[in-house]
């Protein structure tokens, strides 16, 4: 399964072959941000699902990324360090952020698809 | 706040016209960024030409052949031998040597002086010039019929002067009476910046017209507070509110260069400003505590209100302005330390999510200022 499922946090999540799953933030969360300075990843470790796994900085402000699923982190994107602006550039391809294995592996599913996370943005639009 | 209640600009259709990302500041919408983003509006800044909407500010007219005398009695500041066509960086004090606001005061000769003071003091700043000068001079607001735009950079003087020739031959801090498009304004070679450039305070009613003129020049961009705020602090300039307020002083502050030789304990005209005797004392004897430049050792981003401690654990400080500098391209800082960890160079932490951030104490400004001294 490739396709895409989002949180209301502004966060994407990729089902990886492998059992992973990859998770970023949206082209939505990185235009509301602007320019991207700075991440701290995550420690490879367990997680629960809504901590603050990781920090995006702005040039004005940091946000949190949140944890999407209770799981465990094993591996975050090296090149965050170097190129923060990776972020803006590409979310939703080599910005992302980190992987983990969910604790449930079906619980990815139940997570918004595409058409909600649109929604979503556009409730947001409306607001 | 809903946005029914901001105060708007003169150029708050154009902000809108031009993709802004509007915020609330001060109790106006203003723009925090253009579709360019914060980090190209600041180097843009820095290499070509930036225009800012600064007309949140408040201008306030004083006039009266004691004006001069008067406004000396509310800032540590020689405005009575202030060159007329001169401008000159000054702070309120209260009784106990704290800072009330910053502002700009320049001498438009024929008695008149001209005030630049800060958007969220403005009414605050204007009562109580009314309660201590009102009986000695004019104190008349030009709130609603000026607006002020900011042109800054190292372009900024050739474009300026395809409208003026004469803003060319000003040098920094200078003031003049200068018509741009037909307009009269008043121009000053200052800025927030540290870059070379020019304030322009133009009638409301011109101020849209004269907006675009300056954004059709090629060198010119549109910048947004986001980045206002950035170079200010690579600038090493205090935002007031956050890096001085009523608690602190002059010389807390470390501002004791704009208190003039001649209002000093040794001067001329010695005292004669609110909470005088403090300030004497502080720099005779040395203050607790004093604002300096922090310069963040790693890549993380250390920001206003976090800790500063020691190399075992104790608490010396708080950071004032924090954040990215994008002509430094790392982070930049400034904040309050115990006196005795003001060396330069001194290694402090910040505490950012529970972890520590190494930091040096640094001179400012962070970025060399490159004003126009001729």
């Amino acid at each position: 399964m490739s396709e895409l499922r989002f949180t209301e946090d502004h966060e994407w999540l990729r089902a990886e072959a492998d059992g992973s799953v990859t998770v970023g933030i949206t082209a939505f969360a990185q235009n509301a941000l602007g320019d991207v300075v700075f991440v701290q990843l995550p420690e490879l470790q367990n997680y629960d699902k809504g901590a603050e796994a990781a920090t995006v900085e702005s040039v004005k402000a940091a946000s949190g990324v949140y944890m999407p699923l209770d799981g465990e982190v094993i591996e975050v994107n090296p090149a965050l360090d170097s190129s923060p602006e990776l972020v803006n550039e590409d979310p939703l391809g080599e910005g992302w952020f980190f992987r983990f294995i969910p604790a449930d592996a079906a619980a990815v599913a139940q997570l918004l698809d595409q058409d909600a996370y649109d929604r979503l943005i556009k409730a947001n639009a409306d607001a | 706040m809903s946005t029914e209640q901001l105060l708007q600009t003169p150029l708050h259709a154009l902000h809108l016209e031009l993709g802004a990302r509007m915020v609330p500041f001060a109790g106006y919408d203003m723009p925090v960024q253009y579709p360019l983003g914060v980090m190209k509006e600041h180097l843009h800044t820095r290499e070509q030409a930036g225009l800012f909407d600064v007309s949140h500010m408040g201008q306030i007219r004083l006039v009266g052949a004691n004006a001069a005398k008067a406004l000396e009695a509310l800032v540590p500041v020689d405005i009575i031998d202030l060159p007329v066509g001169m401008q000159r960086y000054a702070m309120f004090t209260n009784d106990q040597g704290g800072i009330l606001d910053d502002l700009m005061v320049a001498n438009l000769g024929n008695d008149e002086l001209f005030l630049v003071v800060n958007a969220a003091c403005k009414d605050q700043d204007l009562a109580h010039l009314r309660k201590h000068l009102g009986d000695q001079c004019t104190v008349q607001p030009l709130f609603e019929e000026r607006a002020l735009l900011a042109l800054q950079g190292p372009a900024a003087v050739k474009v300026l002067e395809r409208l003026a020739p004469e803003v060319a031959k000003m040098t920094f801090m200078q003031f003049a009476s200068v018509k741009l498009l037909g307009v009269d304004c008043y121009v000053s070679r200052s800025g927030y910046t540290g870059e070379d450039g020019f304030e322009i305070s133009v009638p409301a009613a011109s101020t849209e017209a004269l907006a675009r003129r300056l954004l059709a020049e090629p060198e010119v961009a549109a910048i947004g507070l986001g980045a206002r705020d950035s170079l200010r602090l690579e600038a090493g300039l205090c935002l007031y509110g956050h890096d001085m307020n009523t608690e602190t002083s002059p010389i807390e502050a470390s501002l004791l260069w704009a208190i003039s030789k001649a209002r000093r304990a040794d001067g001329a005209r010695a005292g004669g400003f609110p909470g005088a005797a403090t300030v004497f004392n502080q720099q005779q004897q040395g203050v607790a505590r004093k604002r300096v430049g922090l310069l963040p050792q790693e890549r993380t981003p250390v920001r206003e209100d976090a800790d500063i401690v020691d190399e075992a654990g104790t608490t010396i400080g708080r950071v004032c302005s924090g954040g990215f500098g994008p002509t430094l391209g790392g982070p930049v800082a400034m904040g309050y330390l115990d006196a005795a960890h003001t060396a330069l160079d001194t290694p402090v932490w910040a505490i950012v999510r529970g972890k520590r951030v190494a930091m040096k104490v640094s001179k400012m400004p962070f970025v060399p200022q490159r004003y126009y001294r001729g």
